[in-house]
């Protein structure tokens, strides 16, 4: 039973969410030189989404992110295997990790590690898992 | 380095995932796991190989050296336990076609079968003591969504205790790392073994050893075994023979992997203890083999006096009796899957699993019949087939070590396991054949293949010991030399 009139939540949350996913990101790609990483970086991504959750019903919120969570998660960790993997197909060992310096056009000279891809694969299987216990707990079936 | 060291683990994780995502098509999930287990099975026999001509295979992950990085060490009592495990699931894979049902097949039944299978390889290739904690975990989480997938009530009520337990075993597995950490400052076995041999294993680290042992113990159902009968009856059949072919068998791989490399200084104490605790489960598993009258239950405690069995041998801490439990490992995980798949079809067939309201199944399924008088021969170690090597392996280092009371128990529960498997062969099938075949409860249709290929392999083991006897006697070589394993880890020779 929703309230009948919440615009100040839904005003609120429409805000507050940006901040969160800027938030998320900003843990995510400042995990190799200060506290964060794709753990953290995951859940408060997801925790943003369980806000939308809260504040929207959930088909409507599923409508706009037509992604099926179990299938991130997998994708996720397979993700994070196949960047150990591609270290072996260059005849190194299994999860060897390589980085270079790169200029890039707007941010200069930027340190650019294949760790962050398998980060990319931990915070995908992070969103996927908890979103996915949240909507299936959440659903009544 | 090798990196071929890693696939074990990689090749069922990756195939899984997709497995996961492949969801809705059931026909490419069996065609991938069936695929990714061959694969396995010829990657382990690579291996197997390779360990006999070049010696230890490791591999520092991300090129980071030993005591520092995570190791992978495959020596040759690994990589036979990796290619007996992948022969196992692939019996129980083809098993599951025909019977685990279309609801779990879709409900990621192969992906949770290729992540146990996972789980247990990673236990068995890794060099490192959380790294091993982790491969439980992956073992264990796998194992507890197998055992309740399905949801009725009896796996329900199986699989709340079954967590409860094994949560509690894996906090105090994390306790005694943190203890073992520092004390030493180190988590890798090479590392650990040198560290220990240098300060000597001093009061405090006989304290550890012991706490390991009491984790090992939940895991492998070493005299804790309370949780164990209920668990593993519960599940569908191809689930069930997987645990208790696998689960156990990885808590008894730690506790030799431990109390050989690392706490293997006092002996008198840990070696004597665990052979205490060995006596004491293979009394009270025979106790429950023989006391009850369903097939389901007999064969739990089975599983139990074979740990005992297996422990036996460590305890008496000889090369004879290392052989022996590496002979009877091969051979119990072999023969636990054998007859939990046998037994299994005789309640699928009979929907019943009270050995007094059967008889007369022989008529009907003669071949079923003589694999379950096979089996029973072979688990109980009559001379020409799997178990007898073990056995008298075993019992002459108990003899060996002057744990006369060991061996004799050893082989008086041997009458007992004898007794309750024939007490279900001769219930079972012979007597009287009230029903007709068309009456029963299901067919043995495409179920008879897996078990015949596992009936062979106990033949084979029995009359083959000969061929294999090269590959344990390099498997006890590093068991019994632990500097063997150090050298090959850190690269240097600690008695120099």
């Amino acid at each position: 039973m929703r309230k009948p009139n919440d615009v100040i939540i839904r005003g609120v949350t429409k805000v507050v969410v940006v901040i969160i996913f800027t938030f998320a990101i900003n843990l995510f790609i400042s995990g190799h030189h200060y506290p964060g990483g794709g753990f953290i970086g995951g859940l408060a991504f997801s925790s943003g989404i369980i806000l939308l959750f809260l504040t929207f019903d959930m088909e409507s919120v599923r409508k706009n992110i037509p992604v099926d969570f179990k299938v991130l998660a997998a994708i996720g960790v397979l993700i994070a295997v196949l960047t150990g993997v591609g270290g072996m197909l260059l005849d190194a060992p299994f999860l060897s990790q390589s980085f270079g310096y790169f200029e890039l056009p707007i941010f200069g000279k930027t340190e650019l590690a294949t760790a962050v891809l398998f980060d990319v694969g931990v915070a995908l299987a992070v969103i996927g898992t908890s979103l996915m216990i949240i909507m299936s707990i959440g659903d009544d079936r | 380095m090798s990196n071929l060291v890693i696939l074990p683990v990689i090749i069922p994780v990756i195939t899984g995932l997709l497995l996961v995502i492949l969801r809705k098509y059931i026909r490419l999930q069996r065609f991938l796991s069936i695929f990714s287990i061959v694969g396995l099975i010829v990657v382990s026999l690579y291996l197997v190989n390779e360990i006999k001509t070049k010696g230890i295979q490791t591999l520092q992950l991300g090129g980071w050296e030993a005591p520092f990085g995570v190791s992978m060490v495959l020596d040759m009592f690994s990589a036979l336990l990796l290619l007996i495990t992948s022969i196992v699931a692939l019996c129980c894979v083809l098993y599951a076609f025909h019977s685990i049902g279309r609801e779990r097949e879709f409900f990621y039944f192969y992906p949770l079968f290729l992540f146990l299978i996972a789980g247990v390889n990673g236990s068995f290739i890794t060099g490192d003591i959380f790294n091993l904690f982790v491969c439980f975990e992956v073992m264990l989480v796998s194992s507890y969504v197998l055992i309740s997938i399905g949801g009725t009530k009896r796996q329900l009520k199986a699989s709340i205790k079954y967590i409860l337990v094994n949560i509690l075993s894996s906090f105090l597995f994390l306790i005694a790392i943190a203890y073992l950490y520092a004390i030493y400052g180190t988590l890798n076995f090479a590392h650990l073994s040198v560290r220990v041999a240098e300060t000597g294993q001093v009061g405090l680290m006989t304290t550890v050893a012991i706490l390991f042992l009491i984790v090992f113990s939940l895991k492998a159902g070493l005299f804790l075994f309370f949780w164990l009968p209920s668990s593993y009856s519960a599940p569908p059949t191809a689930i069930s023979a997987i645990f208790a072919s696998l689960l156990t068998k990885v808590g008894i791989y730690a506790i030799v992997r431990i109390f050989t490399l690392v706490f293997y200084h006092q002996p008198e104490t840990t070696h004597l203890l665990i052979g205490i605790l060995a006596a004491v489960t293979m009394l009270l598993g025979a106790i429950g083999a023989v006391a009850y009258g369903d097939v389901r239950r007999i064969l739990a405690y089975n599983v139990i006096v074979g740990v005992g069995f297996l422990l036996a041998g460590v305890a008496s801490f000889t090369t004879q009796g290392l052989t022996g439990t590496l002979y009877y490992f091969i051979h119990d995980m072999i023969g636990k899957a054998l007859i939990f798949l046998l037994g299994g079809t005789i309640i699928h067939l009979t929907g019943i699993s009270k050995l007094k309201e059967m008889s007369g199944l022989i008529r009907l399924h003669p071949t079923l019949g003589w694999m379950f008088f096979i089996a029973a021969l072979a688990l109980s170690g009559i001379p020409p087939l799997s178990g007898f090597l073990g056995k008298i392996f075993i019992t002459e280092g108990t003899f060996h070590a002057s744990y006369y009371w060991l061996g004799g128990i050893g082989l008086l529960t041997s009458l007992f396991v004898l007794y309750s498997l024939m007490k279900i062969f001769m219930n079972v099938f012979w007597g009287y054949t009230e029903i007709t075949i068309e009456e029963e409860k299901g067919t043995t249709k495409g179920l008879l293949l897996p078990m015949g290929i596992l009936t062979a392999l106990t033949i084979l083991l029995g009359l083959g010991a000969e061929g294999i006897h090269e590959y344990v006697d390099l498997a006890v070589d590093v068991l019994m030399n632990p500097s063997l394993y150090v050298e090959a880890v850190l690269g240097i020779d600690p008695k120099a």
